[in-house]
């Protein structure tokens, strides 16, 4: 049995402190200052022991620290459940169990804990950089692994041979993560606590609330057009629609989906893509304008938005399509439509008295009014910025007669509220406006900076249609970008800048990685096995035959790492065997070689037994002795024993 | 599983697994039919933790999870066969094996061979429910393991069953092997620390030595002649004056005589065992003495003689005396 009651020694001690460090060092960032210090002191109390070959702390005291600790963590999260406090407590025990390590097994535990924490590391990141750092952890580990073992050789040493066997493991890897049947998670509840400080858009919009994104340039989501991209001003991403008012904010009120199929058609070409969202812990999925299909395990809202079954935790993939033109609601329910005229009893007098004339002017033509608002917007010279002034009250009126100064929500609410006051169904809509092409991979990235809010007007006899109010005073925003949009020397996030072409191309050579390794590692996820499966030609793979498919692969793996691995160094001596095959000829004859017998004695009793071939056994076992035992053979002489033996016939 | 019914699954299984009879043609080569694998409780917490890594990795639909869990499982199929290789086609053959005394400890020595051009580490070998011996044998070299047992009982003792193991690398696959041996050690009867004094005269002992030198008190030195003892010879006089003629010494003395040590002298005795062991001290005594001492047994006589050759062959007598019975 292995001795698992052996004492840890000092060296397997300061390998398994090193994998320990390896381990907890790129977690340190997640944690609060007190647990990162608290486990910092507990590996220097480990790392002071193993110096002075203290004792062991004894075991009250760590069953104490562990109480200690578990409180600590408790008290922090407010539980011990869930991603963060998890892998706080996991830092715990692994930093205390370094204390206690007695025997074999302790040393085992702890690399094993090690193992499991590099799993802790993925769930709050897992970009390339985790990833190599990951290797390196996995590697002192391993080694610290290979040191509990057999402690003997150098740290040189054993990090090589964990090195091999980990590039030895690395094909089983491969054929395991493509072919191993993959499960859509999660299999129980996540807690909540992943998605608390993602930014993006949220169900409410006040003034104020989207420009705040404008200063992220985080990534939204990554788009790929099946045909070609269509033009910048068309790229209106759908996200939540906001038909609610109170006077400040204005709110989605749908939240669950009304239609599985969308409730309109299209006009024209439709355009086909393909989503990579970034979770965003919310329900929506945005979509170009207007969708024409919806994503699996996914419906539409009764204001035309593509919300999910599940809010979106993961990276989510999902094709679609979209209709640039569509003929959407021209029978709109008359509660929608009611709801959409919806404003407070009282404010901003100034806009509501503007549109009262033109309801008196035009009566019910809203096609007529909601050109006369696109006129008023466009004369009243309003500025896009992202540095609006406050606004008091009844905002709409300062923005649109005072300050004059103002971001998309701005534009959008207050067109908005002169449509409904004029007795036009109108609403605003959030979402990503444009986005920019990646030219390393062609993938459109659309960041939290490209948010946006726009309009829309219900119009008799057209249905629901876009204005985008921002584009009527800075038509540059929607055909350009933001940069050219604000005026010059505002505050931008890095990448939003035009400037600096040099940096520019860099971070589309490390986006297009980023995307790759987003697209083919990351989201490597039971569909996109599918699809590459299929696309080897195996149709329909379900979990049997990938079972079967893998374990064969598996085993030829296994094989040549076995032949490899017993590679049998017991290499015959050519002219050995060449002299194998020379006995054996003369065994069929009925003279065998004896192995006692030396070349020279063995020709002379062969030579007398069959003198016809005297002469030739003679030159072979003259030219073997000289080959095999002489001073420095020749390789000719070698090529003239192995001719002379092929040749031999006795 | 009660333990006597796992004794007896595990007896058949090395029944199994060892296939050829006992003892086994020399040299032992362990082939990969004969070298056994299975995860150790280490190998088997390491893939428990595997399992809850994947599901882990799978709840949170980790990718890098998953790669972890595949790299890890491929980590343990490696250790698989790097631990296989560790063991795979050692060769074993028998070495020395000295006499003990019964209730000494019997030591087998083996010879382990490594044809390999990279070392075998961290082998572990046992006998029995013996201590394991950790060895080493370095880059096509071979090592000398000295496996220990206690001799309890007279007579031929074979080497038990070997189990020769390893758990390197990682200490979470254990490969194993068994064999037997061909080699058995001579156990003579411990000599008794109570015996009747050595009977002189009488009817044991007969005549004396024609000059009446013999081997009790020192009375000389002359050259040396083949047939004299080794244990007479004065190698301290030799190595004082190099290059000089080995010396014998002379002794003079009532004990330079033959003596008998008879079976049927011990006819009061009634435990064969006790005999033999009383035997047993009389011939350690007597050749101390430097006595010229014969045997007489039921079924052998041996002619007077002294020296070591003379006290082997006695002892074996006495070791092997009615060993089929037992």
């Amino acid at each position: 049995m292995a001795r698992i009651d052996r004492p840890v020694s000092r060296r397997q001690a300061w390998w398994l402190l090193a994998g320990a460090v390896a381990t907890c060092l790129p977690l340190a960032p997640q944690f609060p200052l007190w647990l990162a210090l608290a486990a910092a002191a507990a590996l220097s109390w480990r790392a002071a022991l193993t110096w002075r070959q203290w004792h062991l702390p004894p075991r009250w005291l760590l069953v104490m620290l562990v109480i200690a600790g578990t409180a600590g963590v408790f008290l922090q999260y407010r539980t011990t459940l869930g991603r963060t406090p998890g892998v706080a407590l996991l830092v715990i025990f692994l930093a205390l169990k370094l204390l206690e390590l007695r025997t074999a097994r302790d040393a085992v535990a702890t690399a094993l804990l090690c193992y499991f924490l590099i799993l802790g590391q993925f769930l709050f990141t897992q970009t390339i950089p985790t990833a190599l750092l990951a290797c390196l952890t996995l590697l002192i580990t391993t080694a610290a692994l290979l040191a509990a073992s057999d402690d003997r050789p150098e740290p040189q040493q054993q990090l090589r041979r964990a090195g091999l066997m980990l590039a030895q493991a690395l094909p089983f890897m491969l054929l395991l993560f493509v072919l191993f049947p993959r499960v859509q998670g999660p299999l129980w509840g996540i807690p909540q606590d992943r998605f608390s400080a993602v930014s993006g858009l949220s169900d409410t919009m006040s003034p104020g609330s989207i420009a705040q994104l404008s200063q992220s340039d985080a990534i939204a989501f990554r788009v790929k057009f099946k045909g070609e991209t269509p033009p910048q001003s068309q790229l209106y991403w759908r996200g939540p629609v906001m038909p609610s008012f109170d006077g400040r904010n204005w709110r989605v009120t749908q939240t669950l989906g009304a239609y599985a199929e969308v409730p309109y058609t299209g006009l024209g070409a439709p355009v086909d893509y393909e989503v990579t969202l970034e979770p965003h812990g919310k329900f929506w999925l945005f979509a170009l304008e207007l969708p024409a299909t919806l994503p699996a395990e996914s419906a539409l809202t009764s204001d035309y938005q593509p919300v999910a079954r599940q809010a979106v935790r993961n990276r989510l993939r999902y094709t679609q399509r979209a209709w640039p033109e569509a003929i959407a609601g021209i029978n709109e329910a008359r509660n929608l439509l009611g709801a959409a005229v919806e404003l407070p009893k009282d404010g901003n007098p100034r806009i509501r008295a503007i549109s009262a004339a033109w309801r008196a002017q035009h009566g019910d033509d809203s096609a007529a009014i909601l050109a006369a608002a696109e006129n008023f917007f466009s004369r009243q010279l309003l500025i896009y910025t992202l540095n609006p002034p406050l606004l008091g009250a009844d905002m709409v009126d300062e923005f649109l007669f005072d300050t004059r100064r103002g971001f998309c929500e701005h534009f959008a609410a207050a067109f908005v509220f002169a449509l409904r006051a004029a007795g036009v169904p109108a609403r605003v809509v959030a979402g990503y406006q444009g986005g920019e092409v990646n030219p390393v991979d062609g993938y459109l990235v659309v960041r939290q900076y490209d948010a946006h809010a726009w309009a829309e007007a219900w119009i008799a006899g057209r249905g629901w249609v876009r204005v985008d109010p921002t584009a009527i005073s800075a038509p540059s925003r929607i055909s350009g970008n933001l940069a050219d949009a604000v005026p010059a020397g505002e505050a931008l996030p890095f990448l939003a800048r035009g400037d600096l072409a040099w940096l520019r191309e860099l971070r589309y050579r490390l986006d297009a990685v980023s995307n790759g390794w987003n697209q083919w590692v990351l989201g490597y996820n039971p569909q996109r096995q599918r699809d590459l499966l299929a696309s080897l030609g195996l149709n329909e793979p379900d979990w049997r035959n990938m079972t079967a498919i893998l374990s064969v692969l598996c085993g030829a793996v296994m094989l040549g790492l076995t032949a490899w691995i017993l590679r049998n160094r017991l290499r015959v001596d050519p002219a050995l065997a060449a002299w194998r095959r020379f006995t054996a000829r003369l065994a069929r004859r009925g003279i065998a070689w004896q192995p006692w017998e030396g070349p020279q004695a063995f020709a002379e009793r062969a030579a007398r037994q069959a003198p016809m071939h005297a002469a030739a056994i003679g030159e072979i076992a003259a030219l073997y002795a000289r080959v095999r035992y002489g001073p420095a053979p020749q390789a000719g002489e070698l090529i003239r024993l192995k001719a002379r033996i092929s040749a031999f016939r006795p | 599983m009660p333990a006597s019914l796992r004794h007896r699954l595990h007896e058949a299984f090395v029944r199994w697994a060892l296939r050829v009879r006992p003892p086994e043609a020399t040299p032992i080569v362990l082939t990969q039919r004969r070298v056994y694998v299975l995860p150790t409780r280490a190998g088997l917490a390491y893939a428990t933790a595997l399992g809850v890594i994947l599901l882990g990795a799978m709840n949170y639909n980790l990718s890098l999870g998953h790669a972890l869990v595949f790299l890890l499982a491929g980590l343990g199929i490696v250790a698989i066969l790097h631990t296989f290789r560790n063991l795979v086609l050692v060769s074993i053959r028998p070495g020395r094996c000295e006499p003990v005394f019964t209730g000494g400890l019997a030591q087998f020595d083996l010879v382990l061979q490594n044809q390999r051009p990279d070392a075998r580490t961290s082998l572990r070998l046992f006998i029995g429910e013996g201590v394991p011996l950790e060895i080493d044998i370095g880059p096509h070299a071979s090592s000398v393991a000295t496996l220990d047992l206690p001799a309890l009982r007279r007579g031929w003792l074979p080497m038990p069953r070997l189990t020769i193991e390893t758990t390197w690398p990682l200490g979470l696959i254990r490969a194993w092997s068994y064999a037997v041996p061909d080699l058995k050690c001579l156990v003579y009867p411990a000599p008794a620390t109570r015996a009747p004094p050595l009977l002189w005269g009488g009817d044991s002992a007969q005549g004396s030595t024609r000059d009446g030198r013999g081997a009790d008190d020192f009375s000389g030195l002359r050259n040396h002649q083949v047939t004299d003892a080794p244990h007479h010879v004065a190698w301290k006089a030799v190595a004082r004056q190099q290059d000089g003629p080995l010396l014998t010494k002379l002794f003079f003395g009532a004990a330079a005589e033959q003596i008998w040590l008879d079976w049927d002298a011990l006819a009061d005795v009634t435990d064969a065992e006790q005999r033999l062991s009383i035997l047993a001290r009389w011939m350690i005594d007597a050749d101390a003495a430097g006595l010229a001492w014969g045997l007489r047994m039921p079924s052998l006589r041996l002619a007077p003689d002294n020296g070591a050759a003379q006290l082997c062959t006695g002892l074996r007598a006495l070791a092997l005396h009615e060993h089929g019975a037992h």
